[in-house]
This record gives structure tokens, sequence and C-alpha cells, in this order.
């Protein structure tokens, strides 16, 4: 087999003297759905903005398909191919789906001396990139406001897949979704899977985890508990280790096991 | 699952209503200006028809007014869409037309070299006042109030220390066959009204010195000034990528910072855009009257936020119409040169003006929600 898209290897990240990850380790495969499970303040956000080079690791090495890089900027981590898709910064609702689409890398023609942003071209691009998506549009100058929460994180899972994202972070994309709109990402997250893509997936969910993980990593106060595959663990085991011990053991007794 | 997934998408969302043309066309966001103006001009024509004010020389009157309102909303219109105002234009306007007064008549330097040093200078307080905002963090609003003072204050003591006075005369004169002063002061297309004027479409004096001539001796260059940056203003915004940058950087900064929208360069350049106006604006005045005034400007900051915002522009950023903001340049310049025409007391425009800015505001908030389905 050959060696992961992106391996990051006992990470430790300090804020002054806090210490926010205190050895992680985690590879991406090709085309897997990596799952990163961790509790509030876990240490998921310093490590998957470590991922994509918003902070610079304080120690331990960061490995792309084998060989050992560092990136100086956000913009250093796209370039290398890895993609982030914020939960609540991911679009721009007064925009319009074509123009939040290619924020940033818009598409030019000349005419005489002068470039224009080409909207011909751009539209019909976005269009059917969001059909693959499963997504209908009314019109590609709908505005992105008008779409569902489920919708906006899939015109931007769209948009990173176009632009060549080998490696695509999702952070939280279902936490703040309803049911329907859930399944929906979710099922977005497997069609990316499936073109070779690797997908980080965060997110506090077991549930959401085990409908499309293919590898499970726990975090715990800044260090990995732990990396598990599909079918050698359930949700219940997950459900522990996220919390990190009894005590939700306990409580979950008295809710009948439904958390 | 798999049955759910496949009744929620059939080909056309159930929920999503056809919109006919029509509807479509309407719903746009300088639909709330388009009223205003209909509404303005159906007023005016009724009670000020018979005035003189829709004949030649009465449209270049109140054209010229609408054209400095435009002027200076264009500048207004994209920084706002950007996502910060500038309060300073009006002591821009009064700092640089001293400034070039000064240079002119006091030290006597030609003309052609004032007007470049004065949009050198506003362009780089501009640039100053954008940099302040991106380095401070600062609400642009508090920025340049700081600006709005700062400026105002030093071209009252510069014009004092130097002349002793708070208007400058004589530039006119100064300015006399100057290679790009007629630029701003100029008037284009004389033979086109004297032509006009033969035919007898546009009067003539019938006495005075200037017996004979066309009353109307051409298009101020002002109303040319207003017209490309309207145009250019409009197509910068929906048609470059360097619009969908403005529109970006207004929307949300930090979404736009991620996927590498150089966010900081926007806004600086919005802001020396506005001054560019304000210096325009203010060139344009100065040979005009060939005189300058320390306390000239004065609130035309708010006037030009006013004309944006009824064009359709949403305070906080991430939207607007260049267009919308020149239609409410419009009203503004009709209702306030209409008012006079109608012989109808000038208080009354402050109050025409308010009511007429609540309704175009209701009507574009209502038309923004359905647009961008905001709640």
């Amino acid at each position: 087999m050959s060696a992961p898209l992106i391996e990051l290897v006992e990470i430790e990240k300090h804020f002054g003297p806090v210490i926010a990850l205190n050895g992680v380790s985690v590879s991406v495969d090709a085309g897997e759905c990596h799952c990163l499970l961790g509790d509030n303040g876990a240490g998921k956000s310093t490590f998957i903005k470590t991922m994509s080079g918003v902070h610079k690791p304080t120690g331990g090495k960061i490995l792309a398909e084998g060989r050992e890089i560092s990136f100086d900027s956000p913009r250093d981590a796209m370039l290398a191919g890895i993609a982030t898709v914020y939960q609540d910064l991911a679009m721009i609702p007064l925009m319009s789906v074509t123009r939040n689409f290619w924020m940033g890398r818009e598409p030019q023609k000349r005419v005489g001396p002068f470039k224009f942003f080409d909207f011909s071209e751009a539209n019909e691009i976005t269009m059917t990139e969001m059909a693959k998506m499963g997504i209908r549009l009314r019109s590609p100058d709908q505005a992105v406001g008008t779409l569902s929460g489920g919708e906006r994180q899939t015109v931007a899972i769209a948009r990173a897949v176009y632009f060549g994202a080998k490696v695509l972070i999702l952070d939280e994309p279902t936490s703040a979704l309803g049911v329907r709109q859930t399944s929906n990402v979710l099922a977005t997250i497997d069609k990316v899977r499936k073109n070779g893509i690797g997908v980080v997936f965060i997110t506090h969910n077991v549930r959401h985890a085990m409908a499309v993980g293919d590898r499970f990593t726990v975090l715990n106060r800044g260090k990995t508990l732990g990396t598990a595959k599909r079918g050698d663990i359930n949700a219940e085991e997950l459900q522990d280790l996220m919390a990190g011990g009894q005590d939700l053991a306990q409580l979950e007794g008295s809710l009948g096991g439904t958390v | 699952m798999a049955e759910t997934q496949t009744a929620a998408t059939p080909d056309q969302d159930e929920r999503i209503r056809e919109m006919s043309t029509f509807r479509k066309a309407l719903i746009r966001p300088e639909l709330g200006a388009i009223c205003g103006t209909i509404l303005v001009f159906v007023f005016f024509i009724a009670i000020a028809g018979d005035s003189g004010m829709f004949a030649p020389e009465g449209i270049i009157n109140w054209g010229t007014v609408s054209a400095q309102f435009a002027i200076i909303a264009v500048g207004a219109c994209l920084l706002m869409i950007a996502g910060e105002f500038d309060l300073s234009v009006g002591s821009m306007i009064g700092f640089s037309g001293i400034v070039m007064a000064l240079m002119t008549v006091h030290w006597g330097l030609p003309a052609w070299f004032a007007i470049l040093a004065a949009f050198a200078l506003t362009l780089t307080i501009g640039a100053l006042n954008g940099f302040l905002v991106i380095r401070t963090g600062l609400p642009s609003f508090i920025v340049t109030l700081a600006s709005l003072y700062i400026l105002r204050g030093l071209t009252i003591f510069i014009s004092i220390t130097t002349t002793r006075k708070t208007i400058i005369g004589g530039v006119r004169e100064a300015a006399e066959g100057d290679p790009i002063a007629w630029l701003f002061g100029g008037k284009v297309f004389s033979g086109l009204f004297v032509w006009l004027a033969d035919l007898g479409v546009v009067g003539k004096f019938v006495a005075g010195p200037r017996a004979g001539q066309p009353v109307v001796e051409g298009i101020p260059m002002l109303m040319i000034w207003a017209l490309v940056l309207i145009v250019f203003g409009h197509i910068l915004l929906t048609r470059t990528r360097f619009g969908n940058w403005v529109f970006a950087s207004g929307g949300d900064a930090q979404a736009a910072r991620y996927v590498g929208v150089p966010v900081n360069r926007v806004k600086i350049l919005m802001f020396m855009f506005s001054a560019f106006c304000a210096t325009v604006f203010a060139t344009c005045q100065v040979m005009e009257f060939g005189s300058a005034a320390a306390d000239r400007g004065l609130l035309k900051e708010f006037e030009a936020i006013i004309s944006v915002v009824i064009g359709g522009a949403l305070l906080t950023g991430g939207y607007g119409s260049v267009v919308g903001a020149a239609l409410g340049a419009l009203i503004f310049g009709v209702v306030q040169q209409g008012l006079f025409f109608a012989g109808v007391e000038s208080s009354l425009f402050r109050v025409f003006l308010g009511v007429i800015l609540l309704l175009a505001v209701i009507l574009n908030t209502f038309i923004r929600r359905m647009i961008t389905g905001e709640r």
C-alpha cells in the first residue's frame, strides 16, 4: 500500500504555558474517511488548524505522501492539496453561489486590454459541480443565504473538490444541521471519498461518525487515545473514549442510553 | 434512508415556486431607487412641469447637482460594499480645493501641477485612512470621523495662516489655458447646443453681453465625470474579479481571507477610490467657481451615504449597487433643485428627502430579504 496522503506524527502544540496538543498522530489515506472525535476542549480545533497551516506545530512532523513538509501559511497547505471547510466560515450568504464558488479564483476572459470575470463559464461549471453533488440550484446567481445549512456545506465541499483538494478537512459539518440535511452532507462525504479524496471528518457526534467513517481517532486532553478501524469498535466504546471515563457511563445509564 | 433521499430531491423542488420573468426582473437591489426616481419625477412633472425645470437649461441645472452627488456616491458605494465607511469625504473636498487654490494663486504654480499634487495628497490620506482601519482594527466610522476633524481643522488653519482668508479666489484666471484644468471645469458639446439653438430647440439669450448665444453653453465636465465614474464603478463591481473581492471583503472578511482574497489591499484601494472621487468633486467645483473655500463639502459624506443607502446598499457591507447609488444621487439632485423650481419653501427639502430615504430603505430591506434569504 502506498504512503498515506498526509501523516501527522506526534504533533505537539504549546500556546505559552498551555499544552494544547501533547502527541497526536493521525494519518489519512486516499479514499478513506477518517473521523476525528473528541469532546469540546479535546484539541480538535488546534489539531485541524495545524493540519491546514494556520498554526505551526511546536513538535512532531508532518509527512505528505511520505515526504516531510512544513506549512508556513494556510495558502501553503492549500497548494499542497489540503482544503479545510470551516463550519461557520464556509460561505458568504449575501453573495451568489457562483460568486462564492469562485471567490479568490475567479476565471477571467480578456476583452481588448481589459479582463472580465467570465460569468458564463463560471456559472456553467458551478451548476455542473453542484449537480454532481446532488444539489439542484434554481439559478447560479441565487444567493447562498437562500440555501439550507446542508446545501451551504455541500457548496463549500464541491468548491474544495473542484479546486483539486486531495485531503478535505471538514470541521463539524453536521453539528448545526437537522436530520435530513445531515444525511445529505454524509452522502456528500461518501461521494467525495469514492473519488479518491481523503476526508478528515471532525465531529463529536458518534452516530454521524459511525455512518461514514473508515477509521476513528479519539482525542482527549490533547492526546490521541488510539485509532480504530471500522468494525473493530462500536458506538458505545467510542462514546466512552471521548468522554474519557466512567462519568458518562453513569449518566448514560440514567438517560437510558440515548446520548 | 434511500427512499427519503430520492423523494426529497425530485427534478424540481416542490417548495420553490417558479418565478415569472417579470418578477425576476423586478427583484433587484436597485428597485427601491428606481421606484423613488419614478415617484420624484412624477411628483415634479405634476407640480413644476411648466416652470422650466424640464427645459434644457433646467435639466442642466438639476443634472449638475445630481452629478455632484453621484461622483461622491460612487466612491462611498464601493467602499460601503467593501464593508467600510468614509466620513472624511466632505473634509477631503474642502482640503483638496484649498490645496489647489493655494498652489495656483498664492504660490503661482501651474494648475496642472496643483491638480496632480492635490490628487496625490488625498490619495495618500485615503490610503492612510485604510491603513489605520486595517492596522488598528477599529471601526472605519471612528477612524474617518477623526480624519473629518483633522482635515477640516488643517484646511482652515493652512488657509488662514497663509492668506488670512478662508476663501481663495482667482483660480480660473490662474488656470487659463492649462492642459488639464479643462478636464474638470470645461464644457463639452457646445457646438451641439449652438446647432440646437439655431433649430429653436434650445433658447437663446435675447439681451446682454451673450445675446444670440444658446442659454445652455454645453455639458459640464462634471456630468461627464459622473457618468464615467458610474460606468466604471458598475463594471468594476459586477463584471470583474476585483468586484467579486469587493463583495467578499464586505460580506465576510475572514471567509474571504481563508480562500485567498487580499482583503486588506481591497479595502485600502477602496478608501483611496473614495478619496479620488472626493478630489474629482473638489477640482470640478474649484474650476467652475474659480475659487476654493475652507468650508466646502460640509456634510457631503452623509449625502453620499444617503444616496448609497437609497440605492439599496447594506450599511454593514457586502451588498449594494452602483447604479442604485447613482439613482439615489439623482433623487437627491432632483428634489433639491425641484423644490426651488416649484417655488416651495426650501426647508421642505429635508422633509421630502427624509420621507424618501425612509420609504426606499423599507422597500430595499424587503427586497434584500427576498434575494438573500436573510431573516
